[in-house]
């Protein structure tokens, strides 16, 4: 680790078998989205634990603010009629 | 454990078990399966599979001093990956070649001298810069994956067994190899340097690969004539130099012969160090 590391970073979503949806596993660093891809495979399939792998780098992904966690989290807190255990079944419907 | 018990243990730990939220290790040949269940090897083809374990052992010992020293950390993960892969194809045939003479893998990778190691001068030359270490991995990956493909329909099953199972490993070790190349001979003046006088301390150890010796000759069917991969290898390797902006070094050749027991002032250092923790403590284990 003679220099400091400058390579992009990576995040790495593994797709555990088919038909499940690739899942968020960790990062990496990478010079580019090849060597990400085997990076990826090195550090997050060894144990068998996957069948597909995505590397999308860091930078391009936009996430949530944590500042706004009320306005984007909070709303739908009570809002029991958007749940379909809210409503009850009417009479003489047999089959739902 | 009864071997049945042993194969229905194995099977339930398996694939049978894999599942969306389970990982298992999955079905493959291991060296303790080819140690319970092999049938033991006529003595010439328990000296051709000797040269192929001893080549995976030098040169996975070699590529395992990385670990903690590569470039970066993703890379020292790489380099650590591939030489447990290599130094579990040397485990198969060294356990193959040993039911022949009553010998473990332990007992011939710990208690043979150098002369009586039988691998190429290419594994055990020094790991020099990252950039030496990746024409050394492209020259025997891409040797060692057309080796397996062929060796992959051996009439000796458990050879050819070990060799489809090891095929699917050295094809990423290629690929691996390739793009460093590539990303290296392209890359700066400096890495194009490193990588051309990598070429040429490297280059001189490549006719040895394909030298044809009674231990290929007397196996017919089983071994794989080194000599019948040249042509494949040469074409292989040139596509991949030419892409990385490098040539083939105008070098003399070296008057190697490992499979003889000769080899350079490198290999010694190199048992000395693999050797010693087990000749100091015989039959100790973790």
């Amino acid at each position: 680790m003679s220099q400091s590391n400058n390579w992009p970073l990576w995040e790495v979503f593994v797709r555990s078998s088919r038909g499940l949806s690739h899942v968020h596993a960790g990062s990496l660093h990478a010079p580019d989205e090849q060597m990400a891809v085997r990076n990826a495979r090195d550090l997050y399939t060894r144990r068998n634990e996957g069948v597909s792998l995505w590397v999308v780098k860091s930078s391009d992904i936009i996430s949530s603010d944590p500042d706004e966690k009320d306005s984007f989290f909070e709303s739908p807190q009570g809002k029991d009629y958007r749940h379909a255990t809210y409503y009850k079944a009417s009479e003489g419907v047999k089959h739902l | 454990m009864k071997h049945e018990e042993l194969d229905a243990a194995l099977d339930s730990f398996g694939d049978a078990l894999a599942s969306a939220t389970r990982v298992t290790p999955g079905n493959a040949l291991r060296p303790e399966d080819i140690a319970v269940d092999g049938v033991a090897p006529s003595d010439e083809v328990a000296q051709y599979a000797l040269t192929l374990g001893d080549d995976a052992l030098i040169l996975a010992q070699r590529l395992a001093h990385w670990i903690s020293r590569a470039p970066e950390l993703e890379e020292d993960v790489a380099l650590g990956n591939i030489a447990l892969d290599i130094l579990g194809h040397a485990r198969s045939f060294l356990t193959y070649a040993g039911l022949a003479w009553d010998k473990s893998e332990d007992d011939l990778a710990y208690w043979r001298e150098e002369e009586e190691f039988t691998s190429l001068w290419i594994v055990e030359q020094p790991n020099g810069h990252f950039g030496v270490t990746i024409i050394r991995q492209l020259i025997v990956s891409i040797y060692q994956h057309l080796l397996y493909q062929k060796l992959a329909t051996s009439q000796d099953e458990t050879l050819a067994a070990i060799a489809a199972k090891a095929v699917k490993e050295v094809d990423y070790h290629r690929d691996h190899a390739i793009q460093w190349t590539i990303r290296l001979g392209q890359g700066t003046e400096e890495s194009a340097q490193k990588m051309r006088h990598a070429l040429e301390i490297l280059w001189p150890y490549v006719d040895e690969m394909f030298r044809d010796e009674p231990v290929h000759q007397n196996l017919e069917s089983i071994a794989v004539l080194p000599s019948s991969l040249k042509d494949a290898w040469q074409e292989e390797i040139s596509a991949v130099l030419a892409e990385a902006g490098l040539e083939i070094p105008a070098t003399g050749q070296a008057m190697a012969f490992g499979r003889r027991g000769e080899h350079s002032e490198h290999l010694g250092y190199l048992l000395a160090e693999m050797q010693v923790l087990a000749r100091k403590h015989p039959g100790a284990s973790w």
